[in-house]
């Protein structure tokens, strides 16, 4: 871990990791493989799990993206590997840091496209997964939409800044996550 | 320690029930149209005060004023907190000081509002200001902070409204809407008729100023913090959250010299989801990692818990614990 924010303890810090797992198509294989990442005490944030798509082996490829420590993801991988799966690519997020945002407010009408891109266009952050949920009230137009960004580690704070900004422009409001702090 | 209580909502109400158990004598109480005071050498009953506020509405035959000239060693200050100017709390924080006695407050306005002013009348006493209370109900944030030197806090966060907490945990667990869940905390008495102040996140902000002016040493007004609400906030923000095993809660940080409070994505099963009407205060400390203190952040017997915890630390000579 090279780059270490200032007054953090690198061995603390929980980061963003990918996993490229192979499984093998059997009963109960997946549970094998995410039941260590759970029992270590890493944050799972997603499974890909491409099944019908077999690897050139026959295998199911399964992409695992999880929070740790660094400490923490080293005993996962070698457990995944103790279980006998096959772990076959394993490391930090090309990106350090994952931030996810609920954005509440007319987001339709004050062109949600626009409030993204210009969150892209000023900060190092990309939209990784975007998820839309309509109001069920009638009279309402209030729209929620769960982002997640990709930053460049130590960007966090500054990427919040931004689309704090762009959100009050457009009279959004901005559910933050924590930037900054471990779980 | 003789106590005179000024205020008799149910914080006021729960010093005057518990004093005896902590040894502890009440010898005047106000509420806001009439106080009692026992004559010299005498102290109050409290079990006659509290049921003669019970049946008549009021504690006594006397103007409120008649309690803060009383023979007291400690005002415990604990009306209704109020903005700005911070009155009338200020003024009987002050009026104690200035006839050097101790005060204990509940009340955050004077602490929040007027710091600065108050900690120099504290200066001109031989009396001294305590205030656990107004952060947290019975969770020691002030102390634990002040025991730690503000020095080595590097910032201070957490959920510090139980009302505001009560009403994101129903709407999480039951996939109900703001409005709803509302009204339903206000049937049981948790949320007041007007929730304004819990749920624009005012009484948060409140309690994050006070912990910034102890961290901080002073400077620190509501006007200085950045403060958001969770009134209006729908029901699918929540469920959004709950997909990326995230929820919402109201959280309140100090850092950097920065108060902001705000809705606030937290892990659905991580320390700062207390539910219902917890609270709870994380303090990162520099050479001791994390600290989380949680507990009841609200109600009559647990504020005053805190209360008389600040009245026992003024009984004890100074450096001794």
């Amino acid at each position: 871990m090279s780059d270490e924010p200032g007054g953090t303890d690198a061995a603390d810090e929980v980061r963003a990791y990918t996993v490229r797992l192979e499984l093998v198509d059997e009963p109960g294989e997946l549970l094998n493989a995410l039941g260590p990442i759970a029992d270590t005490g890493g944050n799972l944030l997603s499974v890909f799990h491409e099944r019908g798509n077999l690897t050139p082996r026959g295998h199911i490829p399964v992409e695992v993206d999880l929070e740790a420590t660094p400490e923490r993801f080293e005993r996962i991988v070698s457990a995944l590997r103790d279980n006998g799966v096959n772990v076959v690519r394993a490391g930090a997020d090309r990106y350090g840091e994952q931030l996810t945002v609920v954005l509440v407010g007319h987001l339709v009408d004050t062109d949600l496209s626009d409030t993204l891109s210009q969150l892209e266009r000023s900060t190092s952050a990309t939209i990784a997964d975007f998820s839309l949920r309509l109001a069920r009230g009638e009279d309402d137009q209030v729209t929620s939409a769960r982002v997640r960004l990709d930053a460049e580690a130590g960007t966090g704070r500054e990427v919040m800044r931004a689309l704090r900004e762009v959100a009050a422009e457009k009279d959004l409001t901005v559910v933050e996550p924590l930037v900054g702090v471990s779980p | 320690m003789r106590l005179a209580v000024v205020g008799a909502g149910a914080v006021g109400r729960a010093v005057v029930d518990l004093a005896a158990s902590y040894d502890h004598e009440v010898v005047a109480v106000a509420d806001s149209s009439s106080a009692v005071v026992a004559p010299a050498g005498e102290t109050l009953d409290p079990d006659t005060v509290l049921r003669r506020k019970a049946d008549t509405g009021a504690v006594g035959d006397d103007v409120p004023e008649a309690a803060l000239d009383a023979e007291y060693d400690v005002l415990v200050e604990a009306t209704p907190t109020t903005l700005d100017d911070a009155e009338p709390g200020y003024g009987h924080a002050v009026a104690a000081l200035e006839r050097d006695r101790h005060v204990v407050l509940a009340n955050k306005g004077p602490v929040a509002e007027r710091y600065d002013a108050l900690r120099a009348a504290e200066d001109d006493s031989a009396g001294r200001v305590l205030f656990e209370a107004t952060v947290g109900g019975a969770i020691p944030a002030v102390t634990t902070i002040d025991d730690l030197g503000p020095a080595h806090v590097t910032a201070v966060r957490g959920v510090l409204n139980g009302t505001a907490n009560f009403v994101l945990t129903r709407m999480a667990a039951e996939g109900l809407g703001y409005e709803h869940v509302l009204a339903e905390a206000q049937d049981l008495g948790v949320a007041e008729a007007d929730p304004s102040f819990d749920v624009e996140g005012t009484d948060a902000a409140l309690k994050c100023v006070i912990l910034a002016n102890v961290l901080y040493g002073g400077g620190y007004t509501l006007a200085d913090a950045e403060v958001e609400g969770i009134s209006g906030l729908p029901g699918e923000a929540l469920s959004l959250a709950a997909e990326d095993g995230m929820t919402v809660r109201l959280v309140g940080s100090v850092e950097d010299g920065d108060i902001r409070v705000g809705p606030r994505l937290v892990p659905e099963h991580g320390t700062l989801a207390v539910s219902g009407t917890r609270n709870i205060v994380q303090i990162e400390t520099d050479h001791a990692g994390r600290l989380n203190i949680s507990g009841r952040g609200a109600g009559g017997p647990e504020t005053a818990t805190a209360v008389l915890a600040d009245v026992g630390r003024l009984s004890r000579p100074t450096g001794s614990r």
